[in-house]
């Protein structure tokens, strides 16, 4: 068995709505683990609480409650108030952002937005030290001496998620949040960098929490994947079985909605289309939070919200209704 | 024999930008054809040309971009040649178009209803009450329920996908020929996707209009389209049905696009293979084929000048000098033969 190199339990991100009294539940009550060396996706569709989640763990943004485990270290619990000081921390666990446009300053040269992080961790003495790590880091990721000195508008995409990519490799980090990474970035482009992240991983030894809405690319990169919805983790098993067995009714509508690049299997699936759109987290339904949208919805799923449970070893699913929805997946067990 | 007669014939069409920083040849010789009722995919990495393609069917250039060759039918007329005047009566009537991002494409200050009146008032004999009818049963056409309520709606108050169907309704609203989709579901979330797009087959049976499809996701075009155009620095590289351009790939870019992406619905993993290098710099367009730079089989000759047309079975056709190596031979043989 493996070690767990991160533990999430009931992990709260409330924001408050401007101007009201109300909160949004970006991300509520939401409990996983990710285990050392492994790519754990996470998947949803926009405002589902992934980008959030992501942060939340980091702490850029402060979770309302909950519980962040880091190796053995607690670095957040919401009931016993501690709260540790995370620059030690920043080396250790990193973030690429979705958007190499906005992501680089823009007044900064490829070679200081590499080293800002060696110098904010000291990380080397002298300024040739310097300059050496920050040319074997861009040569790390596919990029050469040259483009050092240079700006981030001189770089097209692919490129400057690289240098992105560079960055946050600049501390030694062992745990990466990619926060999608690829969606921005040309098809023949995103090949590249998923290449990437692969090749780092074995050569580095990384984790990655790999956000992304991108179904077909989080079951590429993934060891496991966790499926939210609404603030809501409802389905979380490793990457096969949530793609060939999933068993909550929101993970198959997502998965028979991704487009196949085979016009003969795509003429011929069957698309379960969902009705209607994502409710407001501001105002989310009662109970289940996908009744609304789910075939299978009953007076039940309007009053209680379904336990999050291990239905097969390693396969955790919120459902009340997983015996009608898989007789056999049941008998089974 | 009559000629037989196109929806679109795009010949030899050139067109370049011109910026402070020099001449941008977006497009390279592009030349389409388009039945009525066709649905035709457009596929290419941003820069490629596709929307300009599609674009400029309607006469709709960037100030600085201009037609520097070749001509643009679209049902019988001469675009290129047209007056701002003439085109503005063919745009929303005989032809529309959706664009990607349906967040910015509608009025916040105008309601629902508002704006696909707009249309109905400009290009047909309808007024008053009956504009409003109309309306009614456009919102109901695209599976908006409520839809007398949503014509008092701003488009705030309506979430992304709500919004791409008020924009296909506008887009509808004269009942066009020919209805460019430009990225339409690529802001949206996939089980969003997944309704558009049904929408989108379902009203091509009821209106039968022609549909021409710009996307960079193969999936999409994929279940969707008859033909597709395979586009990469302004050139149409490729050009086939949808069977031919995923199971009988000529050109090196689509093979290339088409091993670079996950295979989904298998279950073994298998690594991906990208196209190595950059996208093209259309500033510095390469003299040869444009894909030449990141081409696997580059050879001495694609850096040097365009590859020519070749065809295959019925439309199918590519340009890559690696097709051109038996017709090359094949000339050769002259020199070989016995005097």
């Amino acid at each position: 068995m493996s070690e767990n190199l991160l533990e999430i339990e009931h992990l709260k991100q409330y924001f408050p709505v401007a101007g009201s009294r109300k909160t949004v539940k970006a991300v509520d009550d939401v409990s996983f683990f990710i285990r050392k060396g492994e790519t754990f996706g996470l998947v949803g569709e926009s405002g589902c609480g992934k980008t959030t989640t992501g942060r939340s763990i980091l702490r850029l943004t402060e979770p309302t409650a909950g519980k962040i485990v880091y190796d053995g270290n607690v670095i957040f619990d919401s009931e016993s108030g501690k709260k540790a000081d995370m620059l030690p921390y920043r080396r250790k666990m990193q973030i690429v952002f979705q958007d190499p446009y906005a992501s680089l300053d823009p007044r900064m040269t490829v070679g200081d937005i590499v080293g800002e992080a060696l110098d904010i961790h000291k990380l080397c003495r002298t300024r040739a030290e310097r300059r050496e790590r920050i040319l074997s880091l861009l040569s790390t990721v596919g990029l050469n001496s040259e483009h050092a000195n240079r700006y981030p508008h001189e770089f097209s995409g692919g490129q400057r998620q690289r240098i992105g990519i560079a960055r946050a490799l600049a501390v030694d980090p062992e745990f990466i949040v990619c926060d999608e990474p690829v969606s921005a970035l040309d098809v023949s482009i995103q090949a590249q960098v998923v290449n990437m992240f692969e090749d780092l991983q074995k050569k580095l030894g990384l984790t990655y929490l790999f956000i992304a809405h991108d179904l077909s690319i989080v079951n590429h990169i993934s060891g496991r994947i966790g499926v939210m919805y609404l603030g809501h983790l409802v389905e979380m098993a490793d990457a096969d079985e949530i793609t060939f067995h999933s068993m909550h009714p929101y993970t198959r509508s997502l998965i028979s909605a991704v487009p196949i690049a085979d016009p003969k299997i795509a003429r011929s699936s069957k698309r379960i289309i969902l009705s209607g759109d994502v409710p407001s987290p501001v105002n989310p339904p009662s109970g289940c939070p996908f009744r609304t949208r789910c075939l299978y919805a009953d007076g039940r799923c309007a009053e209680e919200n379904p336990a999050f449970r291990e239905e097969k070893p390693g396969h955790f699913v919120a459902c009340h209704h997983l015996d009608q929805l898989n007789p056999a997946d049941q008998s089974k067990s | 024999m009559s000629e037989e007669k196109y929806l679109v014939d795009i010949r030899h069409e050139q067109l370049s930008f011109f910026t402070s920083a020099g001449e941008v040849k977006a497009l390279n010789d592009v030349s389409i054809r388009m039945k009525e009722g066709e649905v035709l995919g457009i596929v290419g990495e941003s820069g490629s040309g596709k929307s300009v393609t599609a674009y400029s069917i309607m006469g709709l250039t960037a100030q600085n971009g201009r037609i520097v060759g070749g001509s643009v039918e679209f049902n019988g007329h001469r675009i290129d040649e047209m007056k701002e005047k003439e085109l503005r009566k063919i745009r929303g009537s005989e032809v529309s178009i959706i664009f990607q991002d349906p967040m910015t494409s509608l009025n916040p200050v105008w309601t629902v209803g508002n704006q696909i009146e707009e249309s109905i008032r400009l290009h047909t004999e309808k007024r008053g009450a009956e504009v409003r009818k109309r309306a009614r049963e456009l919102l109901e056409l695209v599976g908006i329920n409520e839809p007398e309520k949503r014509l008092g709606q701003y488009p705030h108050e309506l979430s992304g996908g709500m919004r791409q169907r008020v924009m296909i309704a506008i887009a509808l609203a004269c009942e066009p020929k020919l209805l460019i989709a430009d990225e339409p579901t690529t802001a949206l979330d996939v089980t969003i996707q997944a309704q558009i797009l049904e929408l989108m087959q379902d009203l091509k049976k009821k209106l039968g209009m022609g549909i021409i499809m710009i996307t960079h996701d193969l999936g999409v075009v994929a279940s969707m389209c008859d033909n597709i155009a395979v586009m990469y620095a302004g050139e149409i590289v490729e050009y086939g049905t949808t069977d031919d351009i995923f199971y009988r790939p000529m050109h090196e870019y689509t093979k290339g696009l088409l091993r670079s992406i996950p295979k989904f619905h298998e279950k073994d993993y298998e690594r991906l293979i990208p196209i190595e290098g950059q996208p093209v710099d259309l500033l510095n367009p390469p003299k040869g084929c444009g894909f030449a730079p990141r081409c696997q089989s580059c050879m001495k000759i694609c850096l040097a000048k365009k590859p020519p047309r070749t065809d295959f079975d019925g439309l199918h056709y590519s340009r890559c000098w690696l097709l051109q190596k038996e017709e090359f031979l094949k000339n050769r043989e002259g020199e070989l033969s016995h005097v």
